[in-house]
């Protein structure tokens, strides 16, 4: 009985071996093919770590890695400031907070295309110059919706009546956001700036239309998708796989922190 | 109380939420290192009367005078009145000690001092070794204790404890009452205490106001207010009561039956008007000597057996509803008494109660 029941089950098992299948074997390919000796995609001729050398090399990837880091620790600076602060006015004001809880989560749902068109005229029609700065400035709309996600959810089950004891106790606002309100949002705020920071690091349409022209601007992504106008060459496969590591860890790192918080 | 003397006067204090009335013109006067009850049932604005002293909400009307000065328009932060939270209020991310000597920590004592105190208070509330846990590796009654150092490290001129012990079970409920009157005691500070228990009320308070509807409807020592409640919503609410509606007489209740039953009226209620008469469970007397002047016969309809006590319902012509009879366990031994058999009971004038009804 228990046998049959197994077999019955085999097919669900192969579905989703496929499906995983589907959406790993990809990555897999191309994390190894950024270890592969030669330069074909076809042979596998020996483990090498050159690849990773030649793109320490490269001045233009170097320089398209600082713009992104600029980029993304930027922009998910002032998220992270002004996405806690957001989520604390919400959450306070509840009773008012309906429509502008609505009005953050729209750059999460709007499509990325459209929020980069919007953003590009908003930029033409200010006469703004272009640059890293509006990339910045694009990424702390989206992110900033990502923070005050994440840190809301925390403030869901956030007991606010420390807040009250620590003002009983003869704390003033300031102290109490300081020593009480912050400290135990803390794990929530780091895990929403490691989710904005990942974000930002491989977005690649908004920072492709508020980039400006000229090379100076251009971030990873963006030099990425140039590099593969002449072919996919190891090289990419190489910083393909290290953009990946560092979204993985920051994800981790973030969803663990977030679980830390759930009481 | 060796000294009557008032410490905080709430003098006609209202509170409304836009159109709710939640504080009706609420006065009180708190004796200094008076144990004071706020009772009610939930809703009645006992809890809110508690933040409006805590500094919390504002008084929509009245004035608060502690010490003679008025502190209505103080922030909570400066107020020298301290709350201990219903939920307790820990701080999650701090140990025990850090919990206890943040409030002195904002006082900016000297550190010696600080060190001291919290000490002495963690000595006091039998808390020394756990000091170093955080809230989260505490019992409910741990989590109690500390939030009550908390509170009571800074010398208060009143606590104020929302539900203290609402979050306890039943027995480490008991303990922890008398807990807390070994406490005040010791450090000699005015405790206000709000609850919806009446029994614990009655237990712990030097004297208790009964609320209801945001207004105060008696405000004395417990005895008083179980033996000559004010009204028939505090003889229910207080205890257990047997009532029987009825009409006014001079000399009592004229029940629905027709049977007067004897007691004094309050003065100034009217022949004929619609009242009712009561009495406590332990007053009325199974099978009463020929001298009692209440009496009515009746059947048991049931019975529940408490170990101490026996409590009988026995239905009778007085009222709809069954009278409820405490028969001690060897009286019960005495005269085994069983469900549909008929009872005689009775209890004398002096322990009716008239209210209006």
């Amino acid at each position: 009985m228990a046998e049959r029941t197994h077999a019955g089950r085999r097919p669900l098992w192969l579905v989703l071996a496929l499906v995983y299948g589907f959406l790993y074997i990809p990555i897999a390919v191309l994390v190894a093919l950024s270890f592969n000796e030669g330069g074909l995609p076809t042979v596998w001729s020996g483990f090498s770590l050159k690849w990773y050398g030649s793109l320490a090399a490269n001045k233009e990837i170097l320089s398209a890695a600082l713009n992104t880091l600029i980029v993304a620790l930027v922009s998910t600076a002032i998220a992270t400031l002004l996405g806690t602060l957001l989520a604390l006015g919400i959450e306070m004001r509840r009773r008012h907070g309906r429509a502008l809880e609505a009005l953050i989560f729209a750059p999460m749902i709007i499509p990325d295309i459209v929020l980069a068109i919007a953003l590009l005229s908003f930029f033409s029609m200010l006469n703004v110059t272009m640059g890293l700065h509006t990339i910045v400035l694009a990424h702390v709309v989206f992110n900033l919706a990502f923070v005050c996600s994440v840190v809301r959810a925390r403030l869901k089950s956030f007991d606010w009546s420390i807040v009250e004891a620590s003002s009983d106790l003869g704390a003033s606002a300031i102290t109490t956001f300081r020593r009480v309100t912050l400290p135990v949002l803390l794990p929530a705020v780091i895990a929403g700036a490691l989710l904005a920071f990942t974000l930002s690091v491989d977005e690649f349409i908004i920072a492709y239309f508020t980039a400006g022209a000229g090379r100076a601007s251009t971030t990873l992504p963006m030099q990425i998708y140039s590099m593969i106008r002449f072919g996919i060459t190891p090289e990419i496969n190489a910083l393909a796989t290290i953009v990946m590591a560092v979204s993985i860890a920051a994800l981790t790192l973030s969803q663990r922190l977030n679980r830390t918080v759930a009481p | 109380m060796s000294d009557p003397k008032t410490l905080l006067s709430i003098d006609n204090v209202s509170k409304s939420f836009g159109s709710v009335l939640a504080v009706d013109r609420v006065c009180l006067d708190i004796r200094e290192n008076e144990f004071f009850a706020l009772l009610g049932p939930s809703g009645c604005g006992k809890t809110t009367l508690l933040r409006v002293l805590a500094g919390f909400e504002a008084p929509s009307g009245g004035r608060l005078l502690l010490d003679g000065k008025d502190i209505a328009s103080i922030p909570p932060n400066r107020r020298p009145v301290n709350l201990m939270f219903q939920s307790y209020a820990l701080f999650p991310h701090m140990t025990v000690r850090a919990n206890i000597s943040y409030g002195l920590e904002m006082e900016k004592l000297p550190a010696a001092e600080i060190r001291r105190r919290v000490d002495e208070m963690i000595a006091t509330t039998q808390l020394s070794e756990l000091a170093d846990r955080k809230p989260e590796q505490l019992s409910g009654g741990q989590k109690q204790r500390v939030a009550l150092a908390r509170a009571l490290v800074k010398k208060p001129r009143v606590l104020l404890l929302d539900e203290p012990l609402g979050a306890l079970d039943k027995k480490l409920r008991g303990a922890m009452q008398l807990e807390l009157k070994r406490l005040q005691d010791e450090v000699g500070i005015t405790f206000i205490i709000v609850t919806h228990d009446q029994e614990e009320a009655l237990v712990m308070a030097d004297r208790m106001a009964v609320l209801k509807d945001g207004g105060l409807l008696q405000c004395d020592t417990p005895h008083e207010i179980y033996e000559h409640p004010a009204d028939r919503f505090v003889a229910d609410f207080i205890g257990v009561m047997n009532f029987c509606p009825g009409r006014a007489a001079i000399d009592g209740v004229v029940s629905a039956g027709g049977t007067l039953v004897k007691g004094s009226p309050p003065s100034g209620m009217a022949n004929g008007k619609a009242a009712i008469a009561a009495v406590r469970p332990e007053r009325v007397l199974l099978f009463p000597a020929e001298d009692i002047v209440n009496r009515t016969s009746g059947k048991v309809v049931a019975l529940a057996y408490h170990g101490l006590d026996l409590q009988l319902h026995i239905q009778t012509p007085l009222s709809e509803k069954p009278f409820l009879v405490r028969v001690t366990a060897d009286a019960a031994d005495r005269r085994p008494i069983g469900v549909g058999d008929a009872v005689e009971i009775g209890w004398s004038a002096v322990d009716t109660r008239i209210f209006e009804d």
